[in-house]
Order: structure tokens, then C-alpha cells, then sequence
């Protein structure tokens, strides 16, 4: 049997201001009618540019250089513009990345759906309405006839998802591309949104790519999978085999770096494991470093972000702050740095209310060096006209008032080098810097006033499995050498389990669920502890990973309107 | 030679139109400081016997109505005019940036006034509000570069407002507040040296405008006293003999004015590359 699509030597080349670079070395893979296949690497290794080049959608300065890109038998790469344009959305479609982004905000859901069909079909308006309704329902919108009238604005982000895949399936593709189809989207809905997306697919014999920096995503739900670095299929294979006998080095790492379910965090490094230094005793009997006591926050509007929220942190401790978008956790994060007023209740930090200063003047609060934070993105977190350098002494200059000098120099290379950026990266600006180097400035800059607190508000979520790893690791060692206490802000509760002692988990601003990690860990009490813990894609070695891909279409959402 | 003259050289060679706009800056600016040493003649000084002589070796632009050296007079007119312009703009640059700093920043009541002032002050034709403003107050300069100010201010004011709010939420203005800093010092020292790259831009092309502007007063005589060597006021008052073919009346002050504003435009571009340290590579 010939393949569906058989990608054989594809290179491509990008022409940039520097010259030609190669973003494809000659990946080669196929994959048969009604096949999954899981495309998994790291940002750079060319996913994403192979998803682009199948579907030839590549913009202006890449261009394939060679190899063949074989769907149905036809050449892609050298067909015209027709049928191009007859093939995609008909016979292969495309799920991308920001739903929000990818839909049109000013036409409705409707609309859109309709636009799909007529493209391919020659229907009259109403029926490519009365298809798309159907489409809608095959979707799981609940409610399809009021929500085909909705515009992409008043949907919640897993609902435009669903859009995009009524619209992806509309013309009934023999393959389906998704390219990180989940990103931005909370664990519970990454979980509908992918049994949805497994059981249509199965259900009318589509083949589908899937596109992710996941391993447990892929594992879950593919049954091949193809390992990318560097513009290179490294290697390839089913699910199991691949999980269980890794042969190439870059998968092993990779593996290793994805935390499962039962990993630790000396796991996650593929190579020799690093000492693990034991953190200080301390008697007994000593105070709480933090001690929220029922801290409310009411936004405009008499939305209760945070409500009534009570919890501690001893010296030294880590606590682990788990909720989905919407749940309340960045703000209370906020709220414990004194970035903004609490509305009500209480925040002691050691033995002292700190909640009676105006968050406004809170920089000038002796306390203002002892809580610092590490920010969610990376690459949105340090000043673009700072250097490394600068933003690291930002702090020591502000806070402990030093001077440039010799003084200066040597705190921050010694908040660098504990965060393990090279020094002689210290004169860059961020935009010449990676998303790791980037995550480690933040840290440096974090841990430069030598705090006693340092919130973490998901400080892993845009990197790279093989960079949280080494990330996670770092902030462990900081902890115990340097006996600062973490708060740890995550949706992800594989991570948090690893780093933290406790857990606290909050949903719609209140605290639902808290106690020692392993014990939540273990032996949930709340039911949205358990739905966030069964959400998580893991993959097992050993185990079969494939159960849910049979599994039937699942039932109508539950969250409504945005 | 630091990073960042290297940093401009490196976009002055990549892009010469830009090489070419602040050759021509450079040069207005040095006119304008040693114009009374460059000018040949005495500006003001008239000469009857030979008014309104074609351009010719001993005036290389031809003299006016009463004989004055044309040439010296756009010399020295450069240095009124360009001071005009950047004061004027510098002006309105200032009280906008940083009004509109603080109004993106805060957000709320004060925004929305604010804005609705500056809605109010858009909503007039700029020029005639100029006219306006020059007449209640009396044509000096000050009062023309007063005047300038106000009606370039809702464009820097909502400009600054805008790019403010967008960086407000930005982890790194957090974190500058995490690290000690206030309110205040965010805006100043965080936000709006963010925002000059994009300013800076709107500054280049605002200071050939506001040329423009003093010179439109000037034509309208609404501008500086008629004797003064102004470009605007050369102009109107050639324009009168433009009938009778003595085109250099109006000809030459007319370039000067443009090759002027068009050296500010072209380099509102390059400027930007030059600030942006995202440009550097």
C-alpha cells in the first residue's frame, strides 16, 4: 500500500539578512490513510517550517530547495497555483497554532465555516450554512445554533480551537496538519480539545500530523512519531518502541527531559546526576516566612479574582501554586510582591504585616528586596534597552543603593554565574539573547538582592523541555544553597509536584485543594484536583499509550461563552 | 568608537538615502550656526540701484524689491527658521510625551479627560487654530513657536499614550518595579525611553512640518516682522513677482524650505534604526 503522504529529502532554505540558512537538512517521513503521526522537537528544529512546506504555505523567504513532498502520489512541490489551491482546505487543511489569532475577528463563526465550503464546493450560501451547523455539532458545541452567530471575540480560546477544526474537517481532508494545537490552552481544555481532535480524526479515517514540543501530547495520542533537531529527522518510529528503546541521543534527552509522573528532578537531565545538596536544618519551632490570611482581591465589575484565600510559607520552603487561566493565581502572585493592594485580609512576612503599605510606595519598604520575582515569559520580561548586565545590577543599584565598581561587577557576575549564564554574555541585549539565556537573566536579576522569597509565576512555561529541565534544577539548588523560599505559580502539576513541598490549588480565585505535594499528588480529595491531575499527557514507558485514540468523541463542553 | 556610533554607521551605510538626509541636516545645522560669516552680503541691507537683478556671479540668487542679496538672506533666515522648528517641536514633544506617558500608564479619569482635551484640539484645522492662537497673542516669535507647540501637542500626546499602554503590563515594567523602582520613575525611566525610538520618527517628521507651519504664518503675515529674513515671509513676498517672470524671488527661499523639510522626512526613518538597540544585531 502506498503512503498518503511521503515526504522524501525535503530541504529548505530561508534568505535572511545573513545570508541563506538551511531550515530543513532533508527530512524524510510518511504516513499512511488514517494514521497519526507526532512531529516532536524543540523550538528550532524545523516542525513548524515542515508543516508549512507540506502544505506550501511557506512566506516569501523560504523557498524548498530540493526533495519531494508526495500526497496521493502527485508531486506538491510542483504543481501550480490551482491546484494548489484545490488541494489545500480540501484535501489536507491546517490547524494552527493561536486559534484567536487564526480566525477573522469581524465575520462570524458561521460565516467562516460557509467560506471554507464554498471554496471547494459549489453549494448555495444556505446550505454551506446548514452544513456548517452540522459541523458545529460534530465539533461539540453546545448550543451550535445560538454559537454559529458568534464572533471569534466571544468564544473562549478552546472554543475557537473547536472552530478551527470544524473548519479544518469541513471539506473532509484526507490529512489533517495541527501544529501545536494546545499551546495557550489549559491542560483540562488541551485534554478536550485532543480527544476531540483523536476521535474525529479516527472516526472518519483521517490521517492527521500532529505538531508538538510535548512528548506526553504526542505519545498520548499518536501512533508514530518522528523526533526532529536542527532541521534533521533523528528518528523515527511507533509510540512504544520509540519510548521504549530510544537510540538516538537528542530523544533520550528529550525523554529524559519531560517529566512523567513518577520522574524526579535529578531524572531530568540526561548524563551523570548532580549532587543533590541537603537543604540547612533549622530548629523547630521557627516562624513562617509567609502567612497569607485571608487575602481578597475584587476587580471592576465585582469579579472576586482572589477570594478569601489563606495559606503559608516556613523559611526556606517551597510552595506550589496551581490553577488554570482565570483561577486567581497570577494575581494573588502580585499581590504577595506587593505589585498590587489586596482588597482585604492580611499578608505577614516574617512576623510583620506587609499588606498595610500601599503597593505604590512598596519600593522604598526595607522589605522590597527580600520578595523578588521571576517572570512567566522570558522575552517579555526584561527591558529592551538593558543589557544583561544592566538588569541584573538593576536591583543592587535601586535597592541596595550600589554604585558601578568593582563592588557592582562582582554581585552580578555572582548572581550570574548561580543562575549559570556564561559572563560573557552579560553585555547583550535581550533580543540577542535565547529564551533560556533570557530565563536565566530573570533569575540572576531575581536572586542579584538576595531575597528571602521568590515567586515564580510559571517561569518554565515558554521554554523548552530540555531548558525546564535544567531551569527546575537551578531553582532547586537555589533553594537549598542559598535558602530562599519558593512560591512556584504553575498550571503544570508534574513540576510543581517535583519542585515543591506543598501544594495549594485555587480555581475561580479560591483555594479548592491544599497540603503536601506527594499526598496531592497521590491521593487527590477534589475532584478539580483530579480532572487537572488526569489532564496531563503523560507518556509511561511500558505502558500503551495509544488507549485513548479508539476512545469515543467526547461529550459536549462544559465552559460556555468566554 | 562605542557600540552605538558603530551601530549608526552600520545603518548609514546600509541604507544612503538616509546618509544622504543627515548629510543635509548636518549641513542646514552648520548654516544655521555660521550663517552671519557665510553670508555674503548684509541681509537686511538694500540696495535700490540694483533691485530685482536675476541671478548673476557677484548674486548668486538674484537680489529682491529693494536690492537685498537673496542669497544672504536664506543664509541667515535658516538659523530663525530651524530654531523655530525645534523648539517648537521640542516643546510639544516634552509636555506630550510626558503627559501622555502618565495618562497610559494610569489609565482611568485623568486618560479619559485628557483625552477628550486633546480630542477637542484635533477637532479644529490645525492651521487655522495656529492663526488663531498668533493673532490673540501678537506675532513674535515666541508666540509662533508657542502656537507650534499647541497644535503639534495632541500627536505626541496620544502617540506617547498609546505606546505607553501597550508596555504598561510588560513583565520587565514589573519587574523594574519588583527591583525598587516607583510610579514615577517607571514612566520616566523604564517607559517613555522605550517609546523614543518610535518618537523619534514623529519628531523628524513634525520638525519639517512645523518649518512649514512658520513659514505658512509668515506668508499669511502672521509671522515675524516683515524686514526679518524668513523663508515663509521671502516667499510671499516674491510671490508677487512671480507674474512678471522674476522667478528667483520665490524660487530660491521655496528650495531651501523644501530640500529642508525633506532632509527631516527622509531622516525620521533612519533615525529610528539608529535608537532601536533591537536593531543591533
Amino acid at each position: 500500500m502506498t503512503a498518503l503522504l511521503e515526504v522524501d529529502d525535503l530541504k529548505v532554505r530561508f534568505s535572511t539578512r545573513n545570508g541563506m540558512v538551511d531550515a530543513l537538512h532533508g527530512v524524510s517521513f510518511s504516513i499512511g490513510a488514517g494514521e497519526t503521526l507526532g512531529i516532536v522537537g524543540e523550538s528550532g528544529s524545523g516542525k513548524s517550517v515542515t508543516s508549512l512546506a507540506i502544505m506550501r504555505l511557506l512566506d516569501r523567504a523560504g523557498r524548498i530547495a530540493s526533495g519531494r513532498v508526495t500526497f496521493r502520489g502527485r508531486d506538491i512541490t510542483r504543481i501550480g497555483a490551482g491546484e494548489l489551491r484545490g488541494l489545500r482546505g480540501a484535501a489536507m487543511s491546517m490547524i494552527f497554532q493561536n486559534p484567536r489569532a487564526a480566525l477573522n475577528p469581524i465575520r462570524t463563526v458561521e460565516d467562516q465555516i460557509a467560506d471554507v465550503l464554498r471554496a471547494h464546493r459549489k453549494i448555495s450560501v444556505a446550505e454551506a450554512k446548514a452544513q456548517g451547523l452540522e459541523l458545529l455539532r460534530a465539533v461539540r458545541i453546545r448550543e451550535a445554533e445560538k454559537r454559529r452567530y458568534a464572533y471569534p471575540g466571544e468564544l473562549s480560546g478552546g472554543m475557537c480551537q473547536r472552530v478551527m477544526i470544524a473548519m479544518a474537517i469541513a471539506c473532509e481532508p484526507a490529512l489533517l496538519i495541527a501544529d501545536e494545537p494546545t499551546t495557550g490552552l489549559d491542560v483540562t481544555t488541551q485534554k478536550i480539545v485532543m480527544d476531540l481532535l483523536s476521535g474525529i480524526t479516527a472516526e472518519r479515517d483521517m490521517a492527521m500530523i500532529l505538531i508538538t514540543h510535548d512528548l506526553g501530547l504526542a505519545a498520548r495520542y499518536c501512533g508514530q512519531i518522528a523526533v526532529m533537531e536542527r532541521g534533521l529527522v533523528v528518528e523515527r518510529g511507533a509510540t512504544e518502541a520509540l519510548f521504549q528503546s530510544a537510540r538516538h541521543p537528542y530523544t533520550r534527552r528529550l525523554i529524559a527531559a519531560s517529566p512523567t509522573r513518577h520522574s524526579r528532578l535529578e531524572d531530568l537531565a540526561y548524563g551523570a546526576p548532580r549532587p543533590v545538596v541537603a537543604a540547612p536544618q533549622r530548629p523547630a519551632g521557627t516562624g513562617l516566612l509567609l502567612d497569607l490570611r485571608n487575602v481578597v482581591k475584587t476587580f471592576a465589575g465585582g469579579v472576586k479574582a482572589v477570594d478569601d484565600v489563606s495559606f503559608s510559607i516556613p523559611p526556606g520552603g517551597a510552595l506550589g501554586l496551581v490553577g488554570e487561566s482565570g483561577s486567581g493565581k497570577t494575581t494573588l502572585s502580585r499581590m504577595i510582591c506587593r505589585l498590587i493592594d489586596i482588597d482585604a485580609g492580611d499578608i505577614i512576612f516574617l512576623g510583620e504585616s506587609i499588606s498595610l503599605v500601599p503597593a505604590g510606595e512598596f519600593h522604598q519598604s526595607p522589605r522590597r528586596r527580600d520578595i523578588q520575582i521571576v517572570f512567566q515569559d522570558p522575552n517579555d520580561s526584561l527591558n529592551p534597552r538593558f543589557t544583561a548586565f544592566d538588569s541584573i545590577a538593576h536591583p543592587l543599584r535601586r535597592l541596595e543603593g550600589l554604585r558601578n565598581g568593582g563592588v557592582l561587577d562582582d554581585r552580578v557576575k555572582e548572581a550570574a554565574s548561580r543562575a549559570g549564564l556564561p559572563a560573557d554574555l552579560l553585555e547583550r541585549f535581550p533580543h540577542q539573547l535565547s529564551g533560556g539565556q533570557k530565563a536565566r537573566v530573570g533569575i540572576a536579576r531575581a536572586i542579584a538582592p538576595r531575597p528571602k522569597l521568590l515567586v515564580l509565576d510559571e517561569p518554565t512555561a515558554a521554554l523548552d523541555v530540555s531548558i525546564q529541565a535544567v531551569i527546575l534544577q537551578l531553582l532547586d539548588r537555589l533553594r537549598r544553597e542559598n535558602d530562599i523560599a519558593l512560591l512556584f505559580v504553575s498550571h503544570d502539576l508534574n513540576v510543581v509536584r517535583m519542585l515543591c513541598d506543598d501544594i495549594v490549588v485555587l480555581r475561580q480565585g479560591r483555594v479548592v485543594e491544599a497540603g503536601p505535594a506527594r499526598a496531592v499528588f497521590e491521593h487527590p480529595r477534589d475532584d478539580y484536583t483530579r480532572a487537572l491531575l488526569d489532564a496531563i499527557p503523560h507518556f509511561e514507558p511500558g505502558a500503551a499509550p495509544r488507549e485513548l485514540r479508539a476512545a469515543a468523541v467526547p461529550a459536549y463542553d462544559v465552559q460556555g461563552f468566554k | 568608537m562605542s557600540a552605538t556610533t558603530r551601530h549608526a554607521m552600520f545603518v548609514l551605510r546600509g541604507n544612503p538615502v538616509t546618509a544622504l538626509a543627515a548629510t543635509g541636516m548636518t549641513l542646514v545645522v552648520l548654516v544655521a550656526v555660521f550663517s552671519p560669516w557665510l553670508a555674503p552680503y548684509d541681509p537686511i541691507a538694500s540696495d535700490v540701484a540694483h533691485a530685482l537683478q536675476p541671478p548673476s556671479a557677484e548674486h548668486w540668487a538674484g537680489t529682491d524689491q529693494l536690492g537685498r542679496d537673496i542669497l544672504s538672506r536664506i543664509l541667515v533666515a535658516t538659523r530663525l527658521d530651524l530654531s523655530i522648528a525645534v523648539s517648537a517641536v521640542g516643546l510639544s514633544f516634552v509636555i506630550g510625551a510626558l503627559v501622555g506617558g502618565f495618562c497610559g500608564y494610569r489609565g482611568g479619569r485623568l486618560d479619559r479627560w485628557v483625552g477628550r482635551i486633546v480630542d477637542v484640539l484635533m477637532a479644529f484645522p490645525l492651521f487655522v487654530l495656529a492663526m488663531a492662537l498668533v493673532a490673540a497673542m501678537g506675532n513674535r516669535v515666541e508666540n509662533i513657536v508657542i502656537a507650534t507647540a499647541i497644535i503639534n501637542l495632541p500627536f505626541y500626546t496620544r502617540f506617547a499614550r498609546a505606546e505607553v499602554n501597550v508596555r504598561r503590563d510588560a513583565g520587565w515594567v514589573e519587574a523594574a518595579r519588583a527591583c525598587g523602582e516607583g510610579h514615577l520613575s517607571v514612566v520616566l525611566r523604564f517607559l517613555l525611553p522605550n517609546v523614543l525610538p518610535a518618537m523619534a520618527v514623529q519628531i523628524s517628521l513634525n520638525l519639517g512640518w512645523a518649518i512649514l507651519n512658520a513659514a505658512g504664518l509668515s506668508f499669511i503675515g502672521l509671522g515675524v516682522q516683515a524686514s526679518t529674513p524668513e523663508w515663509g515671509i521671502m516667499v510671499a513676498e516674491g510671490a508677487r513677482f512671480i507674474t512678471t517672470g522674476k522667478w528667483w524671488l520665490v524660487g530660491f527661499p521655496g528650495l531651501a524650505l523644501m530640500l529642508t523639510v525633506l532632509c527631516f522626512n527622509l531622516l525620521g526613518d533612519g533615525l529610528r534604526d539608529i535608537l532601536d538597540p533591537r536593531m543591533r544585531t
